[in-house]
């Protein structure tokens, strides 16, 4: 199949590429020739981008199939113009034996939407224990090692955790969480907690976890990426770690740029976040260190929750939220906000993220995979739990007005979706 | 911000979930009915056909005999049928939702709807999912809130000291976990109580609790000078020892209220707590049944305060 992307705004964040121009895709890459096509796509008007790089999308396979399951989650992906996706290793079993994941990584494969990149288990069960067989995992397909939101708690398994993926060059993607200071903790510890009466997270649980992490990539020279930062605390660190020049990399759930404690209301579970939402001082750093690149990348830190465990009160709530769709329309606010052009805003959720992942992906370039969308940016739509493809219908944004439609992705050359 | 789920579209009390965010008026509207009420509960017939026909479920999910049991009779007071549910020995231990226990119960032709609950919030939740005629009532949810509580606590301070423009008002102990203090401190606010105290250690006070209006004390001495009215709070066992307090006799030792610190309040100070009490660790007997005590008649007036606040929300 060989498809030519015709006379859209060409935008390809790694070179800094911004104009209109024809994109031709054969053989599943992008070509720099062009030749006849089988089919023509009109992007007058809109804009063509590469496919976006999630780094975290919980597909709820295996073991949690009443939340979501693997064509529901993929389906909403690809209608929200992810084309690459990381899965955390927190299903049920947890990723932490090769066949689980071998398993996953044909189920993704037969359903021919995303790419799927596995996560696997940096200790069995999580437990925080015993290390998995990070070898075998690789091997398997897993591209990093992750504890997802469980910490170890024992800083002499996460040394050696540290130590052994090392060895082998393996990336670790942890959450910066101490486990003793965030027990029974459901919110930001601060004004609206204690107004509310939920029970805090302090921002030194992030900070004193995080300098633990940075201290141990000093000692072990472990690829460390930071995920979902949550404090402005949290981003200084990683900012004199950046400095330091320690092999370091982070991101943050997209949602965090946007909403603070306050959006809690009077005990919204949607707003029930793992980590939690900060006071509004931090929402302002994170959001200007993911526009000054202290943080790498934003992440749609998807979590398909059923409704029937949000509509509890606040702390029995499960956390998470749905994010796959929400993603490219969230990016684009933020970038408008902090006065971005859209090379700026969409690096972040392309190139950025695929460079952490270590994959050619997130640029439109010749010989690059051909994973690109055509979207357009100025198209209103309203947030409504109809509206979303994915199983997991739990937004903190339900009945916000955003911008931004994907109309055509495209991967591996091969139209996954396409809008109506 | 979204209007206050509590009120109805005409400002009026649709439920009551929280002493936060209550205009001063309708403060004054409980307090004053309230008021009104004290003297039914000495008559001879102690009965008011108020909420006749109306029926009132008890929907405690977290145990509780006293406030339980002084819901129920100023329901029966105003001539409500009250069903008493202890569901944390039914529905929920079979794995029920809370909002399909209420959605049973109000299939039931319920009325009216006092809960507690573990969880702070889950009035709230309840209160988005029942009918436009139901009302609920929220007698204590987690650490949020105790608003019934709350303004009997209010009702005893208007009734000794009239006036809370002027008061000092001293609230001592555990605020970290009390649901009481913080309903308390935003009745007082609202009614323009000039300085609010807080005294306790670092460990039982919350994180940025001035933020609601108070002064943070940790010398018990200094916090009591000239304190109009000092509201003493419950400590639980499971804080007694550990992390957050090394021991109930230390404890006492440091934050209890024995004659010799009520010396340096004011002489007509009134001593309240919301009971249980827990003689010796926070307040000594000698001062609890002292002179200064109220904390007997917070108990009658809680029974007009929430006669008063049932026909207020059965009645919008």
């Amino acid at each position: 199949m060989r498809i030519l992307i015709r006379g859209g705004r060409v935008i390809d964040p790694a070179s800094g590429r911004d104009g209109i121009g024809d994109v031709f895709l054969a053989d599943g890459k992008i070509a720099e020739a062009k030749g006849s096509a089988d089919r023509t796509i009109d992007a007058a008007g809109l804009v063509v981008a590469p496919g976006l790089v999630d780094l975290s999308a919980r597909l709820r396979e295996p073991g949690d199939e009443y939340k979501a399951t693997l064509q529901s989650e993929m389906e909403a992906a690809v209608a929200g113009g992810v084309t690459s996706l990381a899965c955390a290793p927190d299903t049920d079993p947890p990723l932490d034996e090769p066949g689980l994941v071998d398993m996953l990584r044909r189920r993704a494969k037969a359903l021919a939407r995303a790419r799927v990149y596995p996560v696997g288990a940096l200790t069995l069960k999580l437990e925080g224990k015993r290390l998995t067989e990070m070898a075998e995992l690789a091997a398997a397909g897993c591209v990093a090692f992750s504890q997802a939101n469980v910490p170890i708690a024992d800083t002499q398994v996460l040394w050696r955790a540290l130590q052994y993926a090392a060895t082998f060059g393996y990336p670790v993607w942890l959450r910066a969480e101490d486990p003793w200071l965030a027990k029974d903790g459901v919110a930001h510890d601060g004004e609206v907690a204690t107004r509310l009466g939920l029970s805090g997270i302090p921002v030194f649980a992030e900070t004193i976890a995080l300098a633990t992490l940075l201290e141990l990539v000093r000692a072990t020279g472990t690829r460390l990426h930071v995920c979902r930062l949550s404090s402005a605390a949290g981003v200084e660190l990683m900012r004199a770690a950046k400095k330091e020049k320690l092999p370091v990399s982070c991101d943050v759930g997209i949602h965090h740029v946007h909403l603070s404690d306050v959006d809690l209301g009077y005990f919204d579970s949607h707003c029930r976040i793992e980590p939690p939402f900060r006071s509004g001082r931090d929402r302002e750093a994170l959001s200007r260190a993911l526009a000054d690149g202290t943080i790498d990348c934003a992440v749609s830190d998807h979590t398909p929750v059923d409704e029937d465990r949000k509509q509890m009160p606040f702390d029995e709530a499960e956390p998470g939220a749905t994010g796959l769709e929400l993603l490219l329309p969230l990016t684009l606010k933020w970038g408008e906000e902090r006065g971005l052009g859209l090379v700026e805003s969409l690096a972040r959720i392309t190139c950025e993220p695929a460079r952490v992942l270590g994959v050619p992906s997130g640029r439109i370039q010749a010989g690059a995979p051909a994973d690109v969308i055509v979207f357009d940016p100025g198209a209103p739509f309203r947030v409504t739990a109809e509206g979303l493809r994915s199983q997991g219908k739990n937004s903190p944004f339900l009945g916000h007005e955003l911008l931004g439609r994907v109309r055509t992705t495209l991967v591996a050359g091969n139209v996954v979706y396409e809008e109506r | 911000m979204q209007r206050s789920p509590q009120l109805n579209e005409k400002g009026e009390l649709q439920h009551l979930l929280s002493v936060e965010g209550l205009p001063r008026e309708i403060l004054v509207q409980i307090l004053d009915t309230a008021e009104s009420f004290v003297g039914v509960t000495e008559r001879d017939i102690k009965k008011v056909p108020l909420l006749r026909g109306k029926s009132v479920f008890n929907l405690f999910f977290e145990p509780s005999t006293r406030t339980r049991t002084t819901f129920e009779i100023a329901a029966k007071r105003l001539s409500a049928d009250v069903i008493n549910l202890n569901i944390a020995l039914s529905s929920q231990t079979k794995g029920e939702s809370l909002l399909d226990t209420v959605a049973n119960l109000s299939a039931m032709h319920a009325d009216l709807f006092v809960v507690r609950h573990a969880s702070a919030g889950a009035p709230f939740l309840i209160a988005r999912g029942v009918k436009a005629h139901e009302h609920v009532i929220n007698a204590g949810d987690g650490r949020h809130a105790h608003p019934t509580q709350g303004l009997l606590d209010l009702f005893t301070i208007r009734h000794y000291k009239k006036d809370f423009s002027r008061l000092t008002v001293a609230i001592v102990g555990d605020i970290l976990h009390s649901r009481v203090a913080r309903s308390l401190i935003h009745g007082l606010t609202t009614l323009g109580t000039p300085e609010v105290r807080v005294i306790g250690p670092q460990t039982l006070l919350p994180a940025g609790v001035e933020s609601l209006g108070v002064r943070v004390f940790h010398d018990m001495r200094e916090g009591m000078k000239g304190a109009d009215v000092i509201v003493m709070l419950r400590l639980q066992n499971e804080r007694m020892s550990g992390a957050l307090l090394p021991s109930a006799q230390e404890f006492f030792m440091t934050y209890g209220l024995t004659a010799e610190k009520l010396a340096l309040a004011h002489p007509e100070a009134i001593v309240m707590h919301p009971g249980p009490m827990n003689r010796g660790v926070e307040i000594d007997s000698s001062v609890a049944d002292g002179s200064h005590s109220v904390i007997l008649p917070q108990v009658t007036f809680g029974i007009a305060v929430r006669m008063a606040v049932m026909s207020i929300v059965a009645g919008n």
